[in-house]
């Protein structure tokens, strides 16, 4: 990149790219993979929900990772967000709860609040 | 009929058959045979034991242990270790996993340093630029002089957050104005604050805020090279780093000619072993240069001699993650936020007896109060409130009658702790002042380098008066030998360890006093902590002779038949507490 210009088009192709991903999947999960999540076992949750998803060949279902959100305690924390709706925060998520929630709230469409992080 | 020791249930249902019951159940009954335990425990296949979700599961009666997620390994260990040994395979046992709704995260929280992390995946500058990433750069680059960026980090306010507060403009104001064409800047991640972890987050979750604020100060200050100092206690934050560095450098955002502005410049990734000295800036520098980590004198400052005798600018993780957004939405924007002289957020590290631990972004100005019992949610159990430390091992304690006093960094100060790098450990009653002044002492004189005598030899004459008063041999005078003891450690010290050493004495001394009196006239420990003043003692009242403290009891000082009531020995007791642990009547005192 040499130019603003080119950043500018960097810019708005990544947001281009965030929209398509928004309108092409049913849902994003992400999955918090800081130093605490991972000391938590998030990448055995993160392995379970691509197992699982895999599994039950669901392929419009985004899977990304970010930081510590600032919540330690309650990791393995993992989003969910179908479609448009609003994102959801869940605490304690080990492998075992990845296919209820998955089948709950990424297909059905029903948050599990009990797990919720208010 | 034969009698069996124990009963093994083995889960038999399809759904835990599915997921290999069968093998498991095959693995315990070779290894029982082998370990010549056949004739002893009864294995049984049953039906669903409950957690077949997690399956495949056991029982082992007649403790009622509840394994789950087992493997044919699995079962082996728990045939060797908790069978044979009678130890049960903690890792491997059923856990309760909270079905209430969780309590709400923090309110009053304000993310300006934090504002992407969570949202953004650290791995992606796709992701980093879609936020407005990298635009600052490209307004600075484009529009800004180097005077120009200076002028608007110095009306921002923004204060060095590694703890010192020095106003982040005139550090790069005195940098700027050295002549080239030699200069070097540095990001201080060597968080070596126990329990601080702020900058780690950053880092890991977005790193590129972090690269922007320091290209972005490398064209201020006129350097054309950086570093990045990392502890490699942080391997996460260290990939992060190196993924984005080259991601930043893969689009043209380091290196030569940045956006085609004629502007250079370039970062490297340099890890610390992990010496607490090595935060403080010279010896940061002495570090990466491969000398051995150990402060030296100022002036000269950094700014004027530095880095392989270079002016160099130095600053922390998240002074530089503050960079861009000042940039972007204006030194009055980032203003407005905070108190007189303070502005902006501050992370802070929440720890110790709160209800909510975990990493905060607040404004400057809210009350310690608010941060406790508001982001916080109150003390654990709901015991009583009894101080909190500010600014990692170097701060000092601050109790009750203070925590409506608004944080910054004169108000920390002017009470004897400081900002530090964002470290918020709180105490409650349970916690011994004396104990907690002699902790963090033990910590200072571990990681002094050695290099001023008063520090080296100052902090471990006052760690042994604190460890005599804590084991019940303090002496009439103690206290003031301390406060003497740490004038002259402060004073003779050329870094910050030194100088901020005496700051938990002081201030636990201060607030405090009449606990270290009961301990060295008294002979009592108020929080009942200090092993060499406590007693632990059995109640006969409630003692139901069940023996389980005098078979936990690792020296054996307790006896008693079962069903009388038991003794303990203080000549022989260590203090360990077990025995008050093990007791499920109560009835182990302390005194």
């Amino acid at each position: 990149m040499k130019s603003l210009e080119e950043l500018q088009k960097i810019k708005e192709r990544a947001l281009e790219r965030k929209k398509l991903a928004g309108e092409s999947a049913r849902a994003r999960v992400i999955v918090g993979m800081g130093t605490c999540g991972i000391a938590a076992g998030a990448r055995e949750t993160m392995k379970a929900i691509l197992e699982w998803l895999e599994k039950q060949q669901i392929a419009d279902v985004v899977v990304t990772q970010t930081g510590c959100i600032g919540m330690c305690e309650y990791e393995p924390i993992v989003q969910v967000q179908v479609g448009n709706a609003e994102l959801v925060t869940y605490g304690k998520i080990d492998p075992a709860r990845v296919p209820t929630l998955i089948e709950r709230h990424v297909l059905n469409g029903e948050p599990v609040t009990e797990w919720q992080v208010k | 009929m034969a009698l069996y020791r124990a009963h093994v249930l083995v889960c038999g249902e399809p759904r835990c058959v599915a997921r290999g019951a069968q093998e498991v159940q095959a693995a315990l009954v070779a290894k029982l045979e082998e370990l010549g335990l056949g004739q002893e425990i009864q294995v049984l296949e049953t039906t669903a034991l409950g957690h077949g979700d997690q399956g495949p599961e056991i029982v082992v009666y007649p403790e009622g242990t509840h394994y789950v997620n087992l493997t044919p390994d699995d079962a082996r260990l728990i045939a060797e270790e908790h069978l044979l040994k009678g130890r049960p395979v903690t890792r491997l046992i059923y856990k309760e996993l909270p079905t209430e709704p969780l309590p709400p995260p923090a309110a009053k929280e304000v993310r300006v340093v934090l504002r992407n992390i969570g949202k953004i995946d650290p791995e992606s500058i796709d992701d980093y630029i879609a936020e407005e990433g990298y635009q600052a750069l490209a307004k600075v680059l484009s529009e800004m002089t180097p005077q120009q960026v200076i002028d608007e980090v110095l009306r921002s306010g923004l204060r060095g957050r590694g703890g010192a507060g020095f106003p982040a403009g005139k550090k790069w104001a005195f940098a700027a104005a050295q002549p080239g064409p030699d200069k070097y800047l540095i990001c201080n991640g060597d968080e070596g604050d126990p329990g601080a972890f702020m900058n780690r987050r950053v880092l890991e979750g977005d790193p590129h805020a972090v690269i922007e604020g320091m290209i972005i100060a490398g064209y201020a200050t006129g350097a054309h090279q950086g570093y990045f100092y990392v502890r490699a206690e942080y391997p996460i934050a260290v990939r992060t780093l190196r993924i984005a560095i080259q991601q930043a450098r893969d689009y043209g955002l380091l290196g030569k000619n940045i956006l085609g502005s004629g502007f250079d410049f370039d970062l490297e990734l340099r890890m610390g072993a992990g010496a607490f000295v090595c935060g403080e800036e010279t010896a940061l520098m002495a570090s990466i240069e491969g000398q051995r980590g150990m402060p030296r004198t100022r002036p000269p400052f950094p700014a004027v001699k530095g880095l392989w005798g270079k002016p160099t600018n130095i600053n922390n993780v998240e002074t530089y993650a503050n960079v861009p957004q000042i940039i972007l939405k204006g030194a009055e924007w980032f203003a407005a936020r905070g108190t007189e002289k303070s502005k902006g957020t501050k992370t802070f590290a929440v720890a110790g007896k709160v209800k909510r631990t975990g990493l905060i972004e607040v404004p400057f100005g809210i009350t310690l109060r608010e941060i406790v019992y508001d982001v916080g949610g109150g003390i654990l159990n709901d015991k009583k409130f009894k101080a909190v430390q500010t600014g990692g091992p170097m701060g000092g304690c601050i109790p009750e009658q203070y925590l409506d006093t608004p944080v910054d960094y004169e108000t920390l100060g002017q009470l004897g702790s400081i900002m530090g790098s964002g470290g918020f450990v709180v105490m409650d009653e349970d916690t011994c002042m004396v104990d907690i002044a002699r902790f963090f002492m033990e910590f200072a004189q571990d990681e002094s380098c050695g290099k001023c005598v008063p520090c080296r030899v100052g902090t471990r004459r006052m760690l042994e008066i604190l460890e005599d008063i804590c084991a019940g041999k303090g002496q009439p005078g103690d206290i003031e030998r301390l406060e003497a003891l740490a004038q002259e450690v402060r004073l003779g010290s050329l870094c910050g360890l030194g100088q901020g050493a005496p700051n938990p004495v002081l201030s636990t001394i201060k607030y405090f006093r009449h606990e270290y009196e009961a301990h060295i006239y008294d002979h009592k420990c108020p929080a009942k902590v200090c092993k060499g003043l406590i007693e632990y003692k059995i109640d006969p009242a409630a003692c139901t002779g069940c023996t389980a403290c005098a078979r936990n009891c690792p020296v054996s000082c307790i006896t008693g038949k079962p069903k009388q009531t038991h003794v303990i020995d203080p000549e022989i007791c260590i203090r360990c507490g077990i025995c008050q642990q093990v007791c499920k009547f109560g009835a182990v005192l302390v005194e």
